[in-house]
C-alpha cells in the first residue's frame, strides 16, 4: 500500500465514517429515549436513497406504496383502540396525524414523478416522504409494548425489519440505483484531491450532529428525551408524556435517516436490502461507544468506515467478515473493561408462564 | 392419579410419531423429518433464550457450522458421518466458547445485538471460502449409514431424527429438574440473587449457551446428510430469526414449545409456499412480510407462545416428588468459639458521587449472637450490608470474614464461604415453586454436574437436597406449600421463603434485610422463635428491622447508624436509654 492509497482510503473512509455518525446517533437517540434497538432504522436509510434516485430516474418511488401501507395499518390500529376506548372525539386528531400528515408528501412525490426534477426539488420532497416511516412503525409495532423488556422489544424491532424488507423488494424491485452526485467538484488539498461530495458529506454530518447537539441541550423537548434516557419513572413524575418523547425521538431520527439516504446515494449503489447492512455497520459503531455516548458513537462510527475501507483494499470479498468479526475483540475489550464494576440488575417482566 | 395422566399424554405423543408413517404419505413424513431437525435447533433457543433470558439471532449460524463441518469433511475428505458429527458438534462448542465468552459478560441487549454480526459475518464467512464451495456450496454430501444400515429413505430416517429428537429432549426436560439447571431457570430476573447464591452466572451462561449450540450443530449435521446440500443462503441471519419465531411460538420456556413451534412454523411455511405464488409474483417475500407481521402480532398479543394455552387444557404434572428417605446433607463446621469475632468491619467507607452512604463504619459481629443493625431511613443499613456481602465494593475500609479478608471478594465467593443473605427487595423467582426457590439456596452445598443432571446420576445427592430444602421450608412454616408457585404467596410470606433460602445454604452467618416486614404478629413471633432456636445451634446473625419491639426482644447487641456514620452500639437497654439515638430517630427532642 502507498501512501497515496493510504490517504485515499482514508478520504473514503472518513466519508462513509461521517454518514454512519448520522446513522449511528439516530440509534443511540431512539435507543435511549425509548429503550428500542430500532434494527429497521438502516432499511429507511436505504428507501430514502432509492426514493431520491427514483425521483431522478422519473418514476413513482416504491416508498410512496410502503408510507401508505404503513399508514393505513396505522390510522386503522389508532381508531380501533380510540372508538373501543370511547374516545371517538380524538378521531379527527388521529387521522390528521397518521392519514393526512405522512400520505401528503407521499402524494407530493406520486404527482411530481414523471416530472424533470431539479435537485433542489428532489431533496425536500424525498426528505418528507421518508420522514414519517419510523414514527408510524413506533405506532404500529413499538407502543403497544412501550412497558416491555428490551429483549422483547429488540425481538420486534428485528421483526419489523423482517417484514419490512419483504415489503422493499415488492415495491422497490430487486435492481440496484446510484443517485446523481450532489455535487462534480474537486479540490486539490497540497498533494492530494478531494472530492466535493465527501467534503458535503462531512461537512452535514458535522452540521446535523451540532444541530442534534443544540436539540438536547437548548430546547425544552430535548431535555425531556434527556431526562427520559436517565430516567423514565423520573420523567412521568415530572410530566413527561413518554409516548411523546417517544414520536419525538422517532421523527428526529427518521429525519437523519433521511439525510443519511440522501448523503449516501450517490456513494454507492444500494438495493432494496443495502440499507439493513448501513444500518447494522453503525450499529458497530454505536456499540464501540456502548450505545451510551453521542460522543463515543461518532468516534466508532468514523472508525467503522475507517476500517470498512481499508479492509476493502486488502480484501474486498470479506470486507463485511472483518466489519462483523471486528465486533468481537471489541467486546471482549468492553467485557474485560467493565469486570469488577457493580453487579447490573436487569429485571425482567413478569407474567410469562413458565414449566 | 395426575401423575398418571400426565404420563398418558406423552405416551400418545410418543405413539402418534411412532405410527405417523403408517398413515401420511411419504410428502408429510419428508416434511416431519424437517419439523424434527429444525425441533432440534429451536430446543436450544428453548433454554436459551426462553429459560435462560438469552436472546440470540445466530442460532442458525451454528446449525450452519455443524452443517459445513460434516459437509467439508464427508465430501472432501471422503470421511465418515459419524466422524463429522463429532467434528460438527467440536467446532460449534469451540466457536461458541469463544463467541460465548466475549459477550456473555456483557448485559442485556449486548449478545442478542452481536449475534446478528457474527450471524451475518459467518454466512459472508461461508459464501466466500473457497474450501466451501463458496457461494454455490456443498453438494454430493453421503447419508447417514450404521454399517449396512442406511438411512437414505425418507423413513428410516425419519425414526432416527424423532428417536434422537425424543432423547434430547428427554435429557434437557431431566437437566432442567436438576440441580445445574435450576441455576439455568434462576439467570432470568437479575443476577443478584444468582450471585448470592454462590452461583457462578457466567460460567452457566455460558454453558447454556454452548448447550444450545451444541443442539444447533447437531441439527446441523442432520440437515446436511438429509438435504445432502449445503449453502450459505441456508443459515443467514433470515434463518437465525426463522428459527427464534419457532421457539417463541411454541412458547420459550417449554421444552414441548420448541417441537409444536418447529411444526407450526414449518407447516405455515409450506401453506404459504403453496397459496402465494397463486396471488403474487413476489411470494418468498409475502412469506417474510407474514412471518415478521405474525412475530409482532405474537410479541403484543401472546407472549407465552401456543404451549401454555395448550397446556391450560391438560393435566399439571406433579412436580419435586419428595424424597421417601435420604441422608442428610454435610452440615458446615462452624470453627469459630462463642464471643470470637466471625465479622470484623474496619473503617468501611462507601461514596456515591459526593455522598457518603456509609462513612468510616467500624464494629465486630462475634460467634453466636444476634446482631441488630438500625437507624432511620436512608441512614446506609442497606449499603451497609451490601458492603458484606460483595455487591458493592467500599472505597475504603476492610471487612474480614472468620479471619480471611473478603473486601474485594464477588458476592459469589463470600457467599461460598458461608454468608447467606435475604433482601430488602425479595428476590425470588415467582415462576418457580417453593421447593425449587428453596433448592437454589443448597446449590453450593451440592456437585452434581449437567451431565449428571441429564441422565439422572444426581439422584442419591438430589433426594438429600430435597429432604433438606423440605426441612427448611417447614422451619418458616411453609412446609405444606411446597408445590405452589413462590409468586402466589403474599409479600410476608415471600420474605420467610427468602429466610428458608438462606438458610438452606447452611451458613455461619445469615444477614437479614428487614426479614420482619409486612409479616402478621403470629408470623413475627414464628420468625422470632426460629432466629432464637439458629443462635443457640451456632449461627451468627446480622438483621437490619424497623420493628423495634421485634429487635428489641431478640437481639443480643446493637449497632445504630445514622447519615452514614455509626452513632452508636451497646445492648438493647442502652441503646434505648442513648440520647443521640433518640434524637436520631425523633428529631431533637430535647
Amino acid at each position: 500500500m502507498t501512501p497515496e492509497i493510504a490517504v485515499l482510503l482514508a478520504q473514503d473512509g472518513i466519508t462513509t465514517g461521517a454518514i454512519y455518525v448520522l446513522v449511528a446517533l439516530g440509534i443511540v437517540l431512539i435507543f435511549l429515549s425509548t429503550r428500542v434497538i430500532f434494527v429497521p432504522f438502516g432499511d429507511v436509510v436505504g428507501y430514502a436513497a432509492l426514493t431520491l434516485a427514483a425521483l431522478q430516474l422519473k418514476r413513482i418511488p416504491g416508498t410512496v406504496w410502503l408510507v401508505l401501507t404503513l399508514a393505513a395499518i396505522a390510522t386503522v390500529v389508532e381508531v380501533y383502540g380510540l372508538t373501543r376506548r370511547h374516545q371517538a372525539r380524538r378521531i379527527p386528531q388521529a387521522l390528521l396525524y397518521y392519514a393526512a400528515l405522512p400520505v401528503a408528501p407521499a402524494a407530493t412525490a406520486y404527482l411530481a414523478a414523471g416530472y424533470d426534477l431539479p435537485m433542489w426539488a428532489g431533496i425536500p420532497i424525498t426528505f418528507a416522504v421518508v420522514l414519517p416511516i419510523s414514527p408510524l412503525l413506533y405506532r404500529i409495532a413499538f407502543r403497544p409494548l412501550a412497558d416491555a423488556s428490551v429483549l422483547v422489544l429488540l425481538i420486534v424491532a428485528v421483526a419489523a425489519h423482517f417484514a419490512l424488507s419483504g415489503m422493499a423488494l415488492v415495491f422497490f424491485g430487486p435492481e440496484g440505483f446510484r443517485t446523481a452526485p450532489l455535487t462534480r467538484a474537486f479540490f486539490s488539498v497540497g498533494p492530494m484531491t478531494v472530492s466535493g461530495q465527501s467534503i458535503l458529506v462531512v461537512a452535514s454530518a458535522a452540521v446535523f450532529g451540532l444541530l442534534l447537539f443544540l436539540f438536547f441541550e437548548r430546547t425544552l423537548n430535548g431535555k425531556a428525551l434527556r431526562a427520559t434516557a436517565v430516567n423514565r419513572v423520573g420523567a412521568r413524575l415530572v410530566g413527561i408524556e413518554l409516548s411523546n418523547t417517544a414520536a419525538t425521538a422517532f421523527l428526529l431520527a427518521s429525519a437523519l435517516a433521511a439525510i443519511s439516504g440522501i448523503l449516501i446515494g450517490p456513494i454507492t449503489t444500494l438495493y432494496y436490502d443495502s440499507g439493513f447492512l448501513i444500518g447494522l455497520k453503525a450499529f458497530v459503531g454505536a456499540i464501540i461507544g456502548g450505545l451510551v455516548s453521542y460522543p463515543a458513537t461518532i468516534v466508532g462510527a468514523i472508525l467503522v468506515g475507517l476500517g470498512e475501507s481499508y479492509a476493502s483494499f486488502w480484501n474486498s470479498a470479506l470486507k463485511e467478515v472483518i466489519v462483523f468479526g471486528s465486533l468481537i475483540p471489541i467486546l471482549l475489550w468492553q467485557s474485560f473493561a467493565t469486570r469488577g464494576g457493580v453487579v447490573e440488575d436487569v429485571e425482567e417482566e413478569e407474567g410469562e408462564s413458565r414449566t | 392419579m395426575k401423575r398418571v395422566r400426565s404420563r398418558l399424554v406423552m405416551l400418545i405423543a410418543i405413539a402418534l410419531v411412532a405410527v405417523a408413517p403408517a398413515i401420511f404419505g411419504s410428502f408429510t413424513i419428508t416434511l416431519m423429518n424437517y419439523i424434527g431437525i429444525y425441533a432440534m435447533a429451536a430446543l436450544g433457543l428453548v433454554l436459551m433464550t426462553g429459560i435462560a433470558g438469552l436472546t440470540s439471532f445466530g442460532q442458525a449460524a451454528f446449525v450452519g457450522i455443524g452443517a459445513y463441518a460434516t459437509a467439508w469433511y464427508t465430501v472432501a475428505h471422503g470421511g465418515s458421518p459419524w466422524i463429522g458429527l463429532l467434528l460438527a458438534l467440536a467446532l460449534t462448542a469451540l466457536v461458541a466458547t469463544i463467541l460465548g465468552v466475549a459477550t456473555l459478560r456483557l448485559g442485556g441487549h449486548f449478545l442478542p445485538l452481536s449475534t446478528i454480526a457474527w450471524g451475518i459475518a459467518i454466512y459472508f464467512l461461508f459464501g466466500n471460502t473457497d474450501a466451501l464451495g463458496r457461494y454455490s456450496g456443498l453438494s454430493g454430501i453421503p447419508p447417514i449409514a450404521i454399517g449396512p444400515l442406511s438411512f437414505e429413505g425418507t423413513i428410516a430416517v425419519y425414526f432416527f431424527i424423532w428417536a434422537v429428537l425424543g432423547i434430547v429432549m428427554l435429557l434437557c426436560w431431566n437437566l432442567l429438574d436438576s440441580r445445574q439447571g435450576r441455576a439455568i431457570r434462576c439467570l432470568r430476573g437479575g443476577t443478584a440473587l444468582v450471585e448470592s447464591l454462590a452461583i457462578d452466572s457466567f460460567r452457566i451462561r455460558l454453558a447454556v449457551f454452548v448447550l444450545a449450540a451444541l443442539l444447533a450443530g447437531l441439527s446441523g449435521w442432520f440437515y446436511a446428510h438429509i438435504q445432502r446440500y449445503v449453502g450459505p443462503i441456508q443459515f443467514d441471519i433470515d434463518a437465525g430469526i426463522e428459527l427464534l419465531l419457532m421457539a417463541l411460538v411454541g412458547g420459550a420456556g417449554q421444552i414441548a414449545g420448541a417441537v409444536v413451534g418447529s411444526a407450526i412454523v414449518t407447516l405455515a411455511k409450506n401453506v404459504l409456499q403453496d397459496v402465494l405464488p397463486a396471488i403474487t409474483s413476489y411470494s418468498g417475500q409475502f412469506e417474510a412480510v407474514v412471518f415478521g407481521v405474525v412475530f409482532i402480532i405474537l410479541l403484543q398479543k401472546a407472549r407465552g407462545g401456543v404451549v401454555p394455552i395448550i397446556k391450560k387444557y391438560l393435566p399439571r404434572p406433579e412436580q419435586n416428588v419428595l424424597p421417601i428417605k435420604a441422608s442428610p446433607l454435610p452440615r458446615r463446621q462452624r470453627t469459630s468459639a462463642p464471643g470470637q469475632a466471625v465479622l470484623a468491619i474496619e473503617g468501611a467507607t462507601k461514596r456515591f458521587g459526593a455522598l457518603a452512604a456509609v462513612n468510616k463504619v467500624s464494629f465486630e459481629v462475634k460467634a453466636r449472637e444476634v446482631l441488630g443493625l438500625i437507624g432511620p431511613n436512608g441512614a446506609g443499613k442497606s449499603t451497609l450490608l451490601n458492603l458484606i456481602t460483595g455487591v458493592l465494593k467500599p472505597n475504603t475500609g476492610t471487612i474480614v470474614f472468620q479471619g480471611a479478608d473478603i473486601t474485594k471478594l464477588p458476592p459469589r465467593r463470600i457467599a461460598a464461604a458461608g454468608v447467606a443473605r435475604t433482601f430488602q427487595h425479595v428476590k425470588l423467582r415467582p415462576n418457580m415453586t417453593l421447593l425449587d426457590n428453596v433448592l437454589l439456596g443448597i446449590y453450593a452445598r451440592t456437585r452434581a454436574g449437567f451431565l449428571a443432571g441429564a441422565l439422572r446420576l444426581d439422584r442419591a445427592e438430589e433426594s438429600a437436597a430435597r429432604a433438606e430444602a423440605l426441612h427448611q421450608l417447614r422451619r418458616v412454616g411453609l412446609g405444606d406449600r411446597y408445590g405452589d408457585l413462590a409468586g402466589n404467596l403474599p409479600l410476608g410470606q415471600q420474605r420467610l421463603l427468602e429466610v428458608a433460602r438462606a438458610l438452606a445454604a447452611d451458613p455461619t452467618l445469615l444477614v437479614l434485610d428487614e426479614p420482619a416486614a409486612g409479616l402478621r404478629r403470629l408470623e413475627k413471633q414464628t420468625l422470632s422463635d426460629l432466629l432464637r432456636d439458629l443462635r443457640t445451634q451456632g449461627m451468627t446473625i446480622i438483621l437490619v428491622e424497623h420493628d423495634m419491639e421485634f429487635v428489641m426482644n431478640l437481639v443480643d447487641r446493637i449497632v445504630v447508624m445514622d447519615f452514614g456514620v455509626k452513632l452508636a452500639e451497646g445492648l438493647p437497654a442502652a441503646i434505648r436509654a442513648d440520647g443521640r439515638v433518640q434524637e436520631a430517630y425523633l428529631g431533637g427532642v430535647a
